[in-house]
């Protein structure tokens, strides 16, 4: 019960660990990163049968370790449900949540939260069975629809089913696998949630080619990493991991071109990898902050390949998540 | 103090402080204050926390849009209309339909079970053990996965329903009834109604007057039902029955029409009121065999057969050592609706604890409003039990 958990921390801890703005030195003192991760989802964040974790959410986990601990592999992760994922993170009980979580106005606000960025630009989509020959989901009009609590895409469902007047019959689960088991039992004609994760659950169904993902994307959702409010040290960290590992890319500094970018005259790559200026002390890091990240994790793309993209087995197109530079909306500050 | 006996000498006078009296006194005020103290700094100190985390607090979200849809809906609800506070009725709602109905069904069970557990026959007895002992041991979550998983892959797919005849229809996605509509002139049903139902208390009451006078048996359950249902459904036909039924009817996706009954529904009714039965089968078994083998011995040496003397003498003088457990039974089944979240049933822990919590981010104002929902549900339900127990209890003359 981590919401009573949460309910416990608020009440009775003298001060929660989120207001005192310590983040950093605890991760340093605990020589580990406790990360909220999804723990169920193929390609953003899911653990193998050898316990070893994989996702783009993950590598961004791994990638702030490196940052902060000089070790990639000094991460706790702590499957999240969605929702219970906010609790975690408030009560401390994670440093970071990286689980393919909804930007919007409230939870950045009301929650007393902050999102660092856009880790994944993603959509709502439908899952049906093929056989029900739809070919839109403006003619799910009556249909059942299974959904995940907690997550912007119950708000969205019936928000879409609403502006179109179609009858909806939502049927709600506390995880997505549950209700990703209903759907395969035949309960509910649609599936539905982020485009992204729907390649990834369609894997899981029993039959995977009898199904097909309809074409509207019918929301915005900016997925992306989120800290506790008020850890201004922290959330600068965190944010510049996303940057980092996004500038990267564009720089084209990957973990196999790295020894040459060392030695790269151009003072972009150089003010990047440390061998000017002092952006890594800034953060409170060391000067070589952003090469450990790219030596041990790799740049964004290389993630987003690894992960999701269609050499991995979610064959996901990069779309919306190319650079801004290769007609994507991909896009980082520079470090400087 | 018998007046021969030497006269003790005074005690000397004990300080106040080791008066038992203005100690215990003392105690109790001290415990009063820390207890106080402890609440109300616990709750300066969540809101402080909340404050200082930027989380928002307050119950002003009562009133927003709850913007997400709920499967089952006893009243009138709508995801761009209805507010989070309808949403908490909603979820209450069906939790106090789930809990209902499965103390109904479990008590039934419990008492079958209960009863067959002692009966003569061997296999009877036999099989109600069985049961007991398996559902017993058995995790609850478990068995509603279970029932969830078998009332959803064992029935048939939409496009394939099984039609019964009468009108329902059923499949994966629930049960269809037929579902009454009334039409007008139905005045005269329902007064007639209201008539037989008081004729028939009017009936019981002389029956018993009479029996308690001469002895005499009056046929009180065929009158009864004769006046209950038989004069109604006389009215009924004589105005021309004045009902219509709207049937289900097999759409393109869904059944559309009639009245939907959902298998989380079922499997959560299902689940709870075998689940609790067992438990109640064991009370009801300790509190038959608590009555003294005597009392049947008795009943028996004055001519009355196993039934009656089980009905008339046993059971309510069983009733006594039942009733205090039961009490525990029924809290449990109504705490333990709260699975339903594993199963997608919309109840008040599912809806309200789960969703609203998530949307609105109030962990600490929604916590403890279920909280203490739950609190009163089985306030109230103990305190009805305590008032029928203490109409069976044993009066003392």
């Amino acid at each position: 019960m981590k919401r009573l958990a949460t309910l416990v921390a608020l009440v009775f801890a003298v001060t929660l660990q989120g207001a005192s703005a310590q983040t950093l030195k605890a991760v340093k003192d605990r020589g580990m990163l406790n990360c909220g991760a999804n723990g169920t989802l193929a390609g953003f964040g899911l653990p193998d049968a050898q316990g070893k974790w994989t996702g783009l959410d993950v590598d961004f986990c791994r990638a702030i370790a490196a940052a902060v601990l000089n070790d990639a592999n000094k991460v706790k992760f702590v499957p999240l449900s969605a929702k219970d994922r906010f609790t975690a993170l408030q009560s401390g009980e994670v440093d970071v949540l990286a689980r393919n979580t909804t930007w919007t106005s409230s939870r950045d606000t009301s929650l007393g939260l902050n999102f660092v960025g856009v880790n994944y630009y993603d959509g709502q989509g439908f899952m049906v069975r093929k056989s029900l020959k739809v070919n839109s989901a403006l003619e799910l009009n009556g249909a059942s629809v299974c959904v995940q609590q907690g997550t912007t895409t119950e708000l969205n469902l019936a928000d879409y089913f609403g502006a179109h007047k179609m009858q909806l019959k939502s049927v709600t689960f506390a995880t997505a696998n549950e209700a990703v088991k209903a759907y395969d039992a035949g309960r509910c004609d649609a599936y539905t949630t982020d485009a992204s994760a729907l390649y990834a659950e369609r894997l899981r169904v029993t039959n995977p080619e009898d199904h097909v993902i309809l074409p509207e994307i019918i929301s915005k959702e900016p997925l992306g990493p989120v800290v506790r409010h008020g850890d201004d040290q922290w959330y600068d960290i965190v944010k510049w991991t996303l940057f980092a590992m996004i500038d990267a890319e564009e720089l084209n500094i990957s973990s196999k071109t790295l020894d040459e970018a060392m030695k790269s005259p151009n003072p972009e790559i150089k003010r990047f990898v440390g061998t000017e200026g002092n952006y890594g002390e800034q953060l409170g890091l060391t000067k070589d902050w952003a090469v450990r990240i790219i030596k041990q994790v790799g740049n964004y793309g290389e993630s987003f390949e690894r992960n999701v993209g269609v050499s991995s087995p979610l064959k996901i197109e990069r779309g919306l998540n190319k650079l801004w530079t290769k007609g994507g909306i991909q896009y980082a500050p520079p470090i400087r | 103090m018998p007046s021969d006996l030497p006269a003790q000498p005074r005690p000397a006078r004990v300080a106040f402080y080791n008066d038992p009296k203005v100690r215990s006194i003392a105690y109790q005020l001290i415990l009063c204050a820390v207890v106080v103290f402890l609440v109300f700094g616990a709750a300066r100190n969540a809101v402080d926390n909340l404050t200082r985390a930027q989380i928002a607090s307050g119950f002003g979200f009562w009133n927003q849009t709850a913007g997400f849809d709920i499967s089952q809906t006893l009243i009138e609800y709508s995801p761009r209309a209805s507010t989070y506070g309808r949403a908490f009725w909603v979820g209450l709602l069906n939790t106090l339909l789930v809990a209902g109905i499965g103390i109904v069904f479990a008590t039934i069970i419990g008492f079958i079970v209960g009863i067959s557990r002692l009966s003569t026959n061997w296999l009877l007895a036999k099989v109600a053990g069985g049961y007991v002992e398996i559902i017993r041991n058995l995790p609850l979550l478990l068995q509603l996965l279970f029932w969830y998983n078998a009332v959803l892959k064992a029935l048939p797919d939409i496009r394939e329903s099984i039609a019964i005849p009468g009108g329902v229809i059923l499949n994966n996605r629930g049960f269809f009834l037929p579902m009454p509509v009334l039409k007008g002139g139905l005045g005269a049903v329902e007064l007639s109604l209201l008539a037989g139902v008081v004729g028939a208390i009017a009936f019981h009451i002389w029956a018993r007057k009479r029996q308690e006078r001469t002895g005499q048996r009056a046929p009180v359950l065929a009158v009864t039902l004769l006046l209950v249902i038989g004069l109604p459904l006389a009215v009924f036909t004589l105005v021309g029955r004045p009902i219509g039924f709207e049937f289900p009817r097999v759409g393109r996706f869904n059944i559309a029409g009639g009245i939907e009954v959902l298998p989380e529904f079922v499997a959560l009714l299902f689940g709870l009121s075998i689940y609790t039965a067992a438990f109640i089968a064991e009370v009801v078994r300790a509190g038959i065999l608590a009555v003294s083998r005597g009392q049947t011995e008795a009943a028996y040496s004055l001519g009355l057969r196993p039934g009656p003397a089980l009905r008339l003498i046993v059971i309510p003088q069983a009733m006594r050592v039942i009733i205090p457990p039961l009490t525990s039974q029924y809290l449990n089944l109504t705490k333990n609706s709260t699975l339903a979240v594993a199963i997608g049933y919309p109840d008040l822990v599912q809806v309200f604890t789960g969703t609203v919590l998530n949307q609105t981010g109030q962990a600490v104002e929604v916590v403890a409003i279920t909280m203490l929902v739950y609190l009163v549900i089985s306030l109230v339900t103990s305190m009805l039990m305590n008032i029928y127990n203490s109409r069976v209890a044993l009066v003392e003359r």
